[in-house]
């Protein structure tokens, strides 16, 4: 059970971090196309505030404030009844309700697979196809060093 | 004391739509766009987030082609933002280890496991203007390189194998981070606090201070152990979720400089650090901040201080560049009523002045022709 648990958590946190990464204009044509509900009562937000970003000193030691950065959360409750959160990164406040929806829904048995399936799934592609294009253009400017042979023998 | 005068009413709102004018400038070229500021002018925009202290791309657009290019201002218009918005917590300690790296250099070490990753940079450049970009031309994609995912240690984890470097900065174990957006400034400051300072501070007082030890104020032998840039990810504990809630990534260019010290009576000979973390791409303002860092220790390693760049009080009371700015220019506004009064006192010191002398040369006077 309690393994079950954490797997459903992880589960939950990585759906929550591919739409926190991802465009809000690309969520919205994904949700629209999947066709999913968009009812839903706001019970927070969504609002725009502050998270102060945390580093640490030598990058392993102590934790140090670096500075702030835009957050944007919602909370919303499904008709049914879940309640689903989100968190992202800047100021686009549509997106902020339609993860918080996607949250609430991803809990509900009866519409994960979907939300999985048509909405989680293709961000996560682009975001994966995004990384790994940028890792190859970056991966091309490495020094590959050679000694020079100098003299006779 | 202050006396109020009123006007210049019109004035004021009429210089503001002159500045509106003048910041559009020709109706006949074009208005920038935020996207085109962010995407074009990416290096300026990092600076406006990294010393206005706030992560937002599209905002820090925004104040800089609301301050006409000018930075500084740019920079100020940021920090009176931030504080209209309510705070949602403290992230959890970015990792840089796992970083999404798009540049990684080590002055160091050639062949570092992960190794030396160029990314976009100046370096290697002619620094020969371009007239190409003016006229606008097509320019190429990036070449790509498959290659497997390696992982990139940060060099200084490389370097602790042999004993020889100290260790990532460590405080008390009850020591809570300080914020300096919390608390007044207090010194002498605990590192940590300093590095916040340190973080938001002007890139180019940051820069001549850095400088400043290179030449041979409180020297410490410099050696940039690396430098990199990229994407790290940010977590936020929240209450309403059992666990730490993602929120995206931010660029940030970390520095891990390396300095050659020969020992104290605290500390035995062995290699130290500095370090430097900013938002955005800006391995100068990390380079800088890294040097700062590790001069402005000078206590901690029982060194003697001697230089600016190991004032601590000196160079965090004036790296901000807003409270420095607004200082600075707050000597543009009226100061009829204070400049009167000084005028009443120097006419009089004058007038005393005068009459101690008059007095003095009559003397004189009397002493010649007796």
């Amino acid at each position: 059970m309690r393994g079950q648990e954490a797997r459903e958590q992880a589960g939950r946190k990585a759906a929550m971090a591919t739409l926190a990464q991802s465009g809000g204009d690309e969520l919205a044509r994904l949700w629209n196309e999947a066709g999913l509900p968009l009812e839903a009562e706001l019970l927070r937000g969504p609002e725009t505030g502050l998270v102060t970003v945390r580093g640490r000193i030598g990058g392993g030691g102590a934790p140090f404030n670096v500075g702030e950065a835009t957050v944007t959360r919602a909370t919303v409750r499904l008709p049914s009844g879940q309640v689903g959160h989100s968190y992202a990164l800047g100021r686009d406040r549509q997106k902020a309700k339609l993860a918080a929806i996607a949250d609430a829904l991803w809990q509900d048995p009866a519409h994960r697979d979907v939300v999985e399936t048509r909405v989680i799934a293709p961000l996560r592609t682009v975001l994966a196809e995004a990384h790994e294009k940028r890792r190859a253009e970056t991966a091309a400017t490495k020094v590959d060093f050679f000694t020079m042979v100098r003299g006779e023998d | 004391m202050y006396v109020a005068v009123k006007g210049g009413e019109a004035a004021i709102a009429n210089a503001h739509r002159l500045l509106a004018d003048r910041r559009r400038g020709d109706r006949t070229v074009p208005a920038l766009r935020l996207d085109q500021v962010v995407e074009q002018l990416a290096l300026g925009v990092d600076r406006v987030m990294s010393e206005g202290s706030l992560y937002d791309r599209e905002l820090a657009a925004l104040a800089i082609v609301q301050a006409r290019g000018d930075m500084i201002e740019a920079i100020f218009l940021i920090r009176a933002y931030r504080t209209t918005l309510p705070r949602f917590g403290y992230t959890r300690p970015a990792d840089t280890a796992a970083m999404l790296i798009e540049r990684r250099v080590s002055a160091t070490y050639k062949d570092l496991p992960g190794g030396q990753l160029l990314g976009p940079t100046f370096d290697y450049t002619h620094r020969l203007l371009d007239p190409e970009l003016a006229a606008g031309g097509d320019v190429a994609e990036p070449m790509q390189r498959a290659t497997e995912a390696e992982p990139m240690p940060r060099v200084s984890a490389i370097l602790a194998r042999e004993g020889l470097i100290e260790a990532d900065g460590d405080m008390p174990g009850e020591h809570v981070p300080g914020d300096i957006t919390r608390e007044p400034l207090q010194f002498p400051m605990a590192r940590d606090v300093r590095l916040q300072a340190l973080s938001r501070g002007d890139e180019g007082f940051l820069l001549a201070l850095g400088y400043s030890t290179q030449r041979g104020y409180a020297r410490n032998h410099p050696f940039v152990g690396e430098v990199r840039v990229g994407e790290v990810e940010l977590e936020l504990d929240v209450p309403e979720l059992p666990f730490a809630v993602p929120l995206g990534a931010i660029r940030v260019t970390e520095c891990q400089m390396v300095n050659q010290f020969k020992g104290s009576a605290k500390a035995p000979p062995q290699f130290t650090r500095g370090y430097g973390l900013v938002f955005g791409q800006s391995e100068r303002k990390a380079m800088a901040m890294a040097l700062c860092d590790r001069a402005l220790r000078a206590s901690e390693l029982g060194e003697d201080v001697v230089a600016a760049a190991q004032d601590e009080e000196f160079i965090i009371s004036h790296s901000d560049n807003v409270q420095a700015t607004g200082f600075v220019e707050h000597l543009k506004l009226p100061h009829y009523v204070d400049f009167q009064a000084e005028l009443d006192l120097v006419r009089r010191m004058r007038a005393e002045h005068d009459a101690r002398e008059n007095h003095r040369t009559g003397d004189e006077k009397r002493e010649a022709a007796e």
